[in-house]
């Protein structure tokens, strides 16, 4: 082995930055958290799968692609919590469900098989093309998570892909029901778009959502035409996750997330 | 991103040499060393610290191999170990050696091939057989055991094996 050719990296340390002297600024943990709320969400719904997929290789295949966005989360929880001395754990468990920040997308129930693909294409083409702008973000930490992390929903962004076009060319019944499924979390798209306060405070080290939507209008609808589909031509939700605005189905899946936390406070395992 | 390269100070080697014979919980057959994860080591008076950097966002044998990079020195005499995680450059398995590569596939697990520059693009390169060498191998699922990866089947032994999938 070469030891010569080792690398000294940047130290960026998101295990150990609450008791690292690296402290998110205060306008970025804002911006950091509801990209986390995001990710932490998505991951929990993504989990429900779990013995449900229509086939085993789907129950992996759902799982490792939550397990990619628990990991985001955690990066970025963290992250944030660092300028309120709070843990990752802290923020996931013990928040209320008027603190958490997620756009609606992300909590919708996961429906059927083709609904859920069809909130991970929205969701996939969202990440990647959101972490590969904040590669470039002023803030190094942020740019450190999103670079890792646009390599990995990359890969999510594929399997969404195949199933759409898998659901929507296979049978009749398929294309219905993936069809139905688009039409089910299109309302949803806007919202992931919209400007919202905490952009514009976190300055250059956040990403402006408005300014992503001409590449997911470039990619996401020709992909629903190509799979022989209807780009839904539904009225956009009202929206409001940013700031704590969140659909009837986010208390119950809230309340499972944090029982085990808030049964066992300081537990660990 | 700033990478330097820097020659290891003797201490800094025997450190590295320990720490290089942690291997990963879900591939047994590789090491830190040859996974890529193991990035630095510095030794500063009875401190030191190592920097790993983790394979997959979410992977959760870092936590172990942390675990087990902290025990391994200990056992060597080192009281005050600090293991960092760096997230900056991403890892990619273009960083696993070719000890390392040769030992997967010994292992039953097809080594990745270069990882694609500039995104997830599926290049429809053959991916060889572990058991019997052969290009002849189709995709089941590519999603598999662990983060890391695929599942693939060899349409002419007709055995399943894993492939590192490149990243």
């Amino acid at each position: 082995m070469n030891h010569s050719n080792h690398v000294v990296s940047t130290a960026i340390t998101p295990e150990s930055i609450a008791d690292s002297s690296l402290v998110a600024p205060e306008p970025v943990a804002q911006y950091a958290l509801g990209l986390g709320d995001d990710a932490l969400v998505l991951a929990h719904r993504l989990g429900e799968w779990i013995t449900n997929a229509p086939e085993l290789e789907e129950d992996v295949a759902l799982g490792n692609i939550g397990l990619d966005l628990l990991g985001h989360a955690r990066s970025l929880l963290t992250y944030a919590g660092s300028a309120w001395a709070k843990s990752e754990d802290d923020l996931a468990y013990f928040r209320d469900e008027r603190e958490f920040r997620s756009h609606q997308l992300f909590e919708q129930p996961n429906g059927d098989f083709a609904a859920t693909i069809a909130r991970q294409l929205i969701a996939s083409v969202y990440f990647v093309e959101l972490y590969r702008a904040l590669s470039a973000s002023t803030d190094a930490t942020l740019a450190a998570i999103a670079a890792k992390a646009v390599k990995e929903v990359d890969y999510h962004l594929d399997h969404s892909v195949q199933w759409l076009q898998r659901l929507g060319l296979g049978t009749e019944y398929s294309h219905e029901r993936m069809q139905a499924g688009l039409d089910a979390m299109w309302p949803y798209v806007d919202e992931l778009f919209r400007d919202d306060p905490f952009v514009a405070e976190a300055g250059d080290a956040a990403v402006d959502p408005r300014t992503l939507r001409a590449a997911f209008d470039a990619i996401v609808p020709r992909a629903i035409v190509e799979a022989g589909l209807l780009v839904p031509e539904v009225p956009a939700a009202r929206g409001g996750g940013r700031s704590g605005v969140h659909a009837e189905a986010f208390g119950p899946m809230l309340a499972e997330l944090q029982v085990l936390a808030r049964a066992h406070p300081g537990a660990s395992w | 991103m700033s990478a330097v390269v820097a020659e290891l100070t003797r201490d800094e080697q025997a450190v590295w040499d320990i720490a290089a014979t942690v291997v990963d919980p879900e591939v047994p057959v590789l090491t830190i060393e040859d996974l890529g994860v193991l990035r630095s080591v510095a030794v500063e008076g009875g401190t030191v610290t190592i920097d790993i950097t983790p394979t997959y966002s979410g992977c959760p044998a870092v936590d172990a191999m942390r675990d087990d990079i902290v025990s391994a020195l200990r056992a060597a005499g080192y009281a005050d170990v600090r293991v960092r995680q760096v997230l900056a450059p991403a890892w990619t398995t273009d960083w696993m050696s070719e000890a390392g590569r040769a030992k997967l596939e010994a292992f039953g697990i097809a080594p990745p091939l270069p990882a694609r520059a500039g995104g997830a693009v599926n290049v429809g390169l053959g991916i060889r057989c572990p058991h019997c060498g052969s290009l002849h191998t189709r995709q089941l699922s590519r999603f598999g055991s662990t983060s890391c990866k695929a599942l693939y089947v060899c349409q002419r032994c007709q055995e399943p094996f894993d492939y590192f999938k490149a990243h």
